[in-house]
């Protein structure tokens, strides 16, 4: 790959033909990717239009206070939780069902238009390293859009606890994720209740057993800080679990400590199991919100968070299995610089194993649909449908289906099937494209990089529509 | 819990919202004559399709393609339609098709793309003109009749230029083509990683169904469709079909036999759907060029020049074969290769379509092939 390829393909989201050509002259990629860090726009206008977080708490407040009154109206058993209730229950009365299908709709469609609003932002970017970093991090602390609430709420997520701290400090955006309602919600962190506290000491809430949820605590220090075995043990994951005790959702789910909605997240002092929590060795004598915050702040600069996002960052930009030089590297200017992300990205940039010639990563089916859909220049309503098309290819956005998030190796994705997947889709979006000579296009879209093969394929097909299907199953847009 | 079909066949629904039935509001109209151009993208193979098996050289140049011979309806005593299209051999019988061989455009290269623009733009060269032939034929008919659509999801160079024209896309969209899966086949060829994955899915794709049956349905949906279009008093007048497929350079017996049972049964549907109408109907099947005579090392056959075209519909003059037939002799060929065009494609349209509609043949052939010199719009080809 041509430095120009390598910087649009593998640093960007794909390149598209409406972009000024690539300057061929040494260091003008690396400028390019840089200059990003600067020029993001954290809320761009692709997503300005979209329901924050507060309107959408509301929504599905609403739409759980129905729920309680259909559950009300109906003898027999009761479900702990209404997403858990089926409809066509005995006793359910049909008008019941129906208003909760339209409501559950209705909180569906946050979820369509976060997603188009995602796609939309992808398209228009004038900075796609800056995106791709944010697709990244929103990755790294992964929600999964299967609870109701969550379903509505993880297009929110992305839009104001990621993207505003793409580039800052690592710390912040890790204290914005974990308040972040959804997060709360889908680790169960919402459900959580200090035993010693006050709520927990009244006594039908002991009388119940119901206590602390170590969900969260313990992705936090497994997934989003140190990484799995890193030194923590389960002692640590339950007095970290006992600190955030009291960071809630009020009025949303079980509606624990609070039941009316204030929009957003809280820290309810009457959950909170009181005391000083010792976690890793140090101790935490804070009372109150301060003393998870606390918590935060230094597993946000333990060198195995540093060792672990590093790592990651580089498996990333530099293939499945990070070389180790390049992963100290990043870890040092995590640690040197306190965990200023920036400093970070420009150590990504100046790694030489980032800029190897020959392609690292075989693209996630969300990167091979954004890049595709970039090289045609498309637009949403060209796509079909956002989610379908994601659904079709097999990456649920915001879906992995585990706090994980999706894996970042090829192993996941190069597989037949999904690989006929992007042939029909591409056959389809060739079908649908304004007319293009894909001959020309081709060498746009990987500048300097186009093999002979797929430029003889592109010569040899039998119609202009046949020829811009290939392109978009060539090797080079398989892979970065 | 992924459902390809349920997606595409939403992907379709939208392009239809999207505007193109607001844009089938059409006026009524006077006339009864309809014309349906079925395109055939990628060079379709004339000598296997209309098979020269009078031509002394023919046997010996085909060989093993020449077996298929044995089967096909035999039109007259030089040519034998492929079996494969056994509805067209019924319509040659009723006199309602006719073919007509070693005809081309004025393209004289070997490109698919630059071919195509020539036999949609009507010009003399590639992106000479900007606009399609089938376009300016609606500036030759009677403003409220002049209505044309595209059955696909864009709008094919033929069809493109100053007058508004519709497009439809079928309800139910193909899986990928078999063509374009081929050529992915040998696009990965070169790639230990994606040859290995993409052998793996041709041959769970090979267990999954019978996917000339696949076909077939695909084909007859499209043809039952522009009938649909075609049918209502208001609707239109003119549509365009695309059909792919054609670039048989390997395994060309297996290949072209699938092409044209597609092609023969759509253009059978098209005719079971417009009923009575079919009668006012003119169907045009042509190709941008032809193919080599000789067979290529992978059973098949590479890009040449002259091919062969057919007229089908109630007015047609039909149950012939018109060529003035150069011959297969390797001295008769085409630059020692292909069959050698005696016949103009741009004669026969504006021949046929000048008859079709009523129009003054020396000024449809101006209209639709400005760039041309030496008109001679030939008559005789539909009653």
């Amino acid at each position: 790959m041509d430095e120009r390829s390598i910087a649009l393909n593998r640093f960007g989201l794909g390149a598209s033909p409406d972009d000024r050509d690539g300057d061929p002259t040494a260091g003008a990629s690396r400028n390019w990717v840089t200059a990003q860090i600067a020029a993001f726009q954290p809320n761009p206008r692709a997503i300005a239009g979209v329901a924050d977080t507060s309107t959408i708490l509301r929504d599905i407040a609403d739409y759980q206070a129905q729920a309680r009154l259909v559950r009300k109206s109906k003898p027999g058993p009761r479900g702990n939780d209404a997403d858990q209730t089926q409809p066509g229950d005995d006793g359910e009365d049909v008008a019941a069902i129906a208003l909760r299908r339209r409501a559950r709709g209705g909180l569906r469609l946050h979820y369509v238009e976060a997603v188009n609003a995602r796609v939309a932002a992808a398209l228009a970017t004038p900075t796609p390293f800056a995106e791709r970093l944010v697709h990244f991090w929103s990755n790294h602390f992964a929600v999964s859009a299967e609870k109701l609430p969550v379903v509505a709420l993880a297009g929110a997520f992305e839009f104001e606890a990621i993207r505003p701290n793409v580039m800052g400090r690592f710390v912040d955006m890790l204290k914005a994720v974990e308040r972040h309602p959804a997060m709360l919600l889908y680790l169960d962190q919402a459900d959580s209740i200090g035993p010693g506290s006050a709520f927990g000491q009244r006594p039908r809430v002991a009388a119940r057993q119901r206590g602390i949820n170590e969900n969260l605590a313990r992705e936090i220090l497994e997934l989003h800080t140190l990484g799995v075995r890193t030194g923590y043990d389960q002692a640590d994951v339950t007095e970290f679990a006992r600190a955030l005790t009291g960071w809630t959702v009020p009025g949303i789910g079980r509606r624990i400590g609070a039941r009316a909605v204030t929009g957003g997240f809280e820290f309810l002092p009457d959950l909170h199991e009181p005391g000083t929590r010792t976690i890793l060795g140090q101790t935490y004598p804070q009372d109150g919100e301060a003393q998870a915050e606390a918590v935060l702040e230094a597993l946000a600069r333990h060198p195995a968070t540093a060792r672990h996002i590093a790592a990651k960052l580089a498996r990333h930009f530099a293939g499945d299995d990070p070389p180790p030089a390049m992963v100290r590297r990043l870890e040092a200017a995590f640690l040197r610089s306190g965990g200023d992300l920036p400093t970070v990205y420009r150590a990504i940039i100046a790694s030489p194993e980032a800029w190897s010639a020959e392609p690292v990563k075989f693209r996630t089916p969300w990167e091979w649909s954004i890049a595709v859909l970039r090289g045609l220049s498309a637009n949403l309503s060209d796509s079909g449908s956002a989610v379908g098309l994601q659904e079709q290819l097999g990456q649920r956005v915001w879906r992995p289906g585990q706090p994980s998030g999706f894996d970042d190796v090829a192993a996941t994705w190069a597989g037949p099937d999904a690989l006929m997947r992007r042939v029909e889709a591409a056959e389809r979006l060739a079908t649908r494209s304004r007319p293009v000579d894909a001959r020309d296009l081709a060498s746009r879209l990987f500048p300097g990089s186009v093999s002979a093969a797929t430029a003889e394929a592109l010569k040899r097909a039998e119609s202009p529509g046949q020829a811009l299907a290939l392109l978009l199953v060539a090797p080079e847009m398989m892979r970065r | 819990m992924l459902d390809r079909r349920s997606f595409l066949v939403r992907g379709a629904l939208a392009t239809i919202g999207a505007g193109a039935m607001s844009r089938m509001a059409f006026a009524r109209a006077a006339t009864q004559r309809r014309f349906v151009f079925i395109i055939q993208r990628g060079a379709a193979d004339g000598v296997g399709t209309v098979m020269p098996v009078g031509d002394p050289a023919y046997a010996a140049i085909r060989h093993a393609f020449a077996e298929d011979a044995a089967t096909g309806a035999k039109l007259d005593a030089l040519f034998t339609l492929h079996p494969a299209m056994p509805k067209a051999a019924g319509l040659y019988r009723q006199r309602s098709a006719l073919f007509v061989h070693a005809v081309a455009s004025p393209y004289r290269d070997r490109s698919h793309f630059d071919g195509q623009n020539v036999l949609e733009t009507g010009g003399n060269s590639a992106y000479q003109v900007r606009d399609g032939w089938l376009n300016r034929l609606l500036s030759l008919l009677p403003h409220d009749e002049a209505r044309a659509i595209a059955v696909s999801a864009t709008m094919p160079v033929a069809l493109r230029g100053s007058n508004e024209v519709a497009s439809y896309a079928p309800s139910v969209l193909p899986d990928a083509s078999d063509d374009l899966l081929q050529r992915v086949t040998m696009l990965y060829q070169g790639d230990a990683q994606l040859h290995a994955l993409w052998s793996e899915a041709m041959s769970i794709r090979g267990l999954a169904g019978d996917e000339a049956e696949e076909n077939g349905r695909e084909a007859a949906a499209n043809g039952r469709l522009a009938a649909q279009l075609l049918l209502p008093a208001d609707g239109a007048r003119i549509a365009m079909i695309e059909t792919g497929g054609w670039d048989t350079h390997g395994a060309q017996r297996a290949r072209l036999a699938g092409g044209l049972t597609r092609l023969d049964t759509m253009i059978d549907a098209l005719r079971i759907g417009l009923g009575p109408v079919w009668q006012d109907t003119l169907v045009l099947v042509a190709t941008e060029f032809g193919r080599t005579v000789a067979v290529n090392g992978t059973g098949g056959t590479d890009h040449g020049t002259a091919a062969a075209a057919m007229l089908l519909g109630g007015n047609v003059r039909g149950g012939r074969v018109l060529a003035d037939w150069p011959g297969l002799a390797p001295a008769q060929l085409y630059e020692q290769r292909d069959l050698r065009p005696t016949m103009r494609l741009d004669d026969v349209i504006s021949g046929a379509l000048s008859r079709h509609f009523g129009l003054d043949p020396e000024r449809t052939g101006a209209v639709l092939f400005p760039a041309l010199g030496k008109r001679a719009p030939i008559s005789g080809l539909v009653a």
